[in-house]
């Protein structure tokens, strides 16, 4: 963490949706080579935040720095092009094609003189072989379709295209709340890895346990403002767990379910 | 900052390092030869056609398989694959158009009017027909998009809405008639007539005429001078289309575009664009149809492609392309429309009611459905 401005900074943000008031206030910073999960209950406006960071939507007010300069993205292409990669729980790949043309989805390298450009599917191939082969995964036949692989593969799949195409910091939107305990390390693992590359990573769940694996510091949302930012020596796991769940009613539940919540 | 084992954390630590040895996965068992063939869309088209081969090879008077015959069976083919193609790129692309039939017949009326009316040269009046097309798919593409009403209403509504304005507007053009003629006439002859109606390849067919290597009349010319322009047509927007499909930016973006548009947009593919795309392109390749038959009759009327649309949507999912979108392939369509056009043909070489087209028409089109379900299932895994 030796860098002097952080890789994305973002103050105050507030975003309004017509009379709904998502984000009252949020800011969040994220350096190189850290892991910042981010936590909150549904409705805390975990989705609205990332959405934003994405460039899906538009903040109302607050300033958003990527690398310490100002930025406004009007698109997710934006998003993209200033190495903010986003990968969605469900909306990351596409089925019924293959690995090869999903990993190069919206990126593909083509070669050729214009109007017999094409894309160069031995160099792709090969490519996501290499890829996946990089983070343990298998792939006999980069050709068989992203359908045959399984939810945390999907993920890892997607979290290597972003890594592959220059991402700088990576948001994962609850990447583990769909898997089995398996998959979870899995994506957990590499997520690790992703880190030791230096990239940023901003982890959104609502699993403290999965948070708590592989986090630096911590945000909790809630209702739409940052209750705190906490790094792993300040906070243990059960405090986060309440902070995040809203505190008292949960731990006198917990006590009456023996402690396992 | 790498120490991440905690006590609950049910991930190991990672040895630093790019790679992590991927270990083969026992569970897997290895793509058969048979599953990879399997995987191609555009499997069940072939099969049919194979099917529908040999049944008129057993039923069917001998004449039909004559080069002769099979040029019968290509032309109708063609000017329903020519649409099939489109169509099935439009379906891979996640969206239907079912206007292209009045889109024929509207194409045919603007390019007649153009060449009768205006008295443009056929090489104008053939790129100002491709103009039109090409905005009122842009437009239909836009009302899909910005509406976000499914494309099936929307094209419905221009199915309607085309095929009364052709015939209203034949009225206007003709003075009160549903039929629009010397168009042929105004057309001329020359290098682009021969492009878009007549024969092709009429050299090399004297050649092998004379060589014996097919028919002729006893005064030298061969029984059948060429190739019908129609069908080069067909053959080349054919490759053009699953060359695009299968090798460019733009045939990944349109399996992403149908496949999970909001996947999509998230990779940076634009699919608003490729949708729009899409229905321009079905718009034309409705104009090419109409613009190809109109000259070769020479004249045009209401009832130009009537129920085309549904024709080509079948021929396309006889190809393989899914309903939902996001597969299919070129080349099936394209086999869909020659097992159309032999069965449409073929029928009349057999002694059963050509009626029974109909029938057939069903029967595969539900064939069809239920094995490219299967096939999916096959594809992606699922159970």
């Amino acid at each position: 963490m030796t860098s002097t401005a952080p890789l994305i900074d973002i103050r105050n943000v507030v975003k309004h949706f017509g009379s709904v008031i998502a984000l009252s206030g949020v800011s969040l910073t994220v350096g190189r080579g850290e892991v910042m999960c981010l936590l909150g209950d549904n409705g805390a406006g975990k989705s609205t935040l990332i959405k934003t960071l994405a460039g899906v939507h538009r903040p109302t007010s607050g300033e958003f720095l990527v690398d310490g300069q100002h930025v406004a993205f009007t698109s997710p292409r934006d998003a993209l092009d200033a190495g903010i990669a986003t990968v969605y729980q469900d909306l990351a790949m596409i089925p019924l094609m293959s690995v090869t043309r999903n990993f190069f989805m919206g990126r593909e390298p083509r070669k050729g003189v214009w109007p017999l450009r094409f894309i160069d599917f031995d160099h792709c191939n090969e490519v996501t072989r290499e890829e996946m082969h990089r983070i343990g995964i298998d792939v006999r036949d980069p050709n068989q379709a992203v359908g045959t692989l399984s939810g945390g593969e999907r993920q890892c799949v997607a979290i290597a295209r972003a890594v592959y195409f220059g991402a700088k910091v990576l948001i994962l939107d609850e990447p583990t709340s769909a898997l089995g305990v398996a998959q979870t390390s899995m994506v957990l693992k590499y997520i690790h890895q992703v880190r030791q590359k230096g990239l940023g990573v901003i982890f959104i769940t609502h699993n403290v346990r999965h948070a708590y694996a592989v986090g630096d510091r911590f945000t909790v949302l809630n209702r739409g403002r940052t209750l705190g930012t906490f790094t792993k020596s300040e906070i243990q796991i059960d405090e986060l767990q309440n902070l995040m769940a809203g505190g008292k009613e949960l731990q006198s539940l917990s006590v009456e379910l023996g402690g396992m919540v | 900052m790498t120490d991440v084992s905690h006590s609950t954390a049910p991930v190991a630590p990672v040895p630093p390092g790019p790679t992590a040895t991927p270990t083969r996965d026992e569970r897997l068992k290895d793509v058969s030869l048979l599953t990879k063939i399997m995987r191609r869309p555009e499997l069940g088209a072939l099969a049919g056609l194979v099917l529908v081969t040999i049944f008129f090879l057993w039923t069917a008077d001998s004449s039909m398989f004559t080069l002769a015959g099979i040029m019968n069976i290509l032309t109708p083919a063609s000017q329903l694959g020519i649409l099939a193609i489109a169509a099935a790129l439009l379906m891979i692309g996640g969206e239907f158009d079912l206007s292209i039939g009045s889109m024929v017949a509207f194409a045919g009326l603007v390019f007649g009017s153009f060449l009768t009316l205006t008295g443009w040269p056929l090489l104008l009046a053939i790129a100002a027909t491709f103009v039109v097309a090409a905005l009122l798919g842009c437009l239909n593409g836009q009302l899909v998009i910005r509406t976000r009403l499914p494309s099936f209403i929307v094209t419905l509504a221009f199915l309607f809405i085309l095929r009364g304005l052709s015939l209203v507007g034949l009225k206007w053009a003709t003075g009160g008639s549903t039929q629009m003629r010397g168009i042929g006439d105004s057309a001329g002859e020359g290098i682009i007539r021969g492009i878009f109606s007549g024969n092709a390849l009429e050299g090399p067919f004297r050649w092998l005429a004379a060589h014996d290597v097919i028919g002729k009349f006893p005064n030298g010319t061969p029984t059948v001078t060429g190739v019908p322009v129609s069908i080069i047509w067909f053959v080349l927007f054919a490759i053009l289309a699953t060359w695009i499909l299968l090798r460019t930016r733009a045939g990944n973006w349109i399996f992403a575009s149908g496949g999970d548009p909001n996947a999509a947009r998230n990779s940076g593919v634009p699919v608003d664009r490729v949708k729009t795309g899409l229905f321009m392109l079905t718009a034309c390749a409705a104009a090419l149809v109409a613009i190809l038959t109109v000259l070769d009759a020479g004249s045009t009327d209401s009832r130009r492609g009537f129920q085309k649309e549904f024709e080509a949507i079948i021929a396309a999912v006889i190809g393989g392309c899914l309903l939902t979108g996001g597969y299919g392939s070129a080349i099936g369509a394209f086999f869909g429309a020659i097992i159309f056009g032999m069965v449409s043909i073929g029928l009349t070489y057999t002694r059963f009611d050509s009626d029974w087209f109909q029938v057939f028409l069903g029967a595969m089109l539900l064939l069809a459905v239920l094995f490219n379900n299967f096939i999916r299932r096959k594809v992606t895994g699922e159970r």
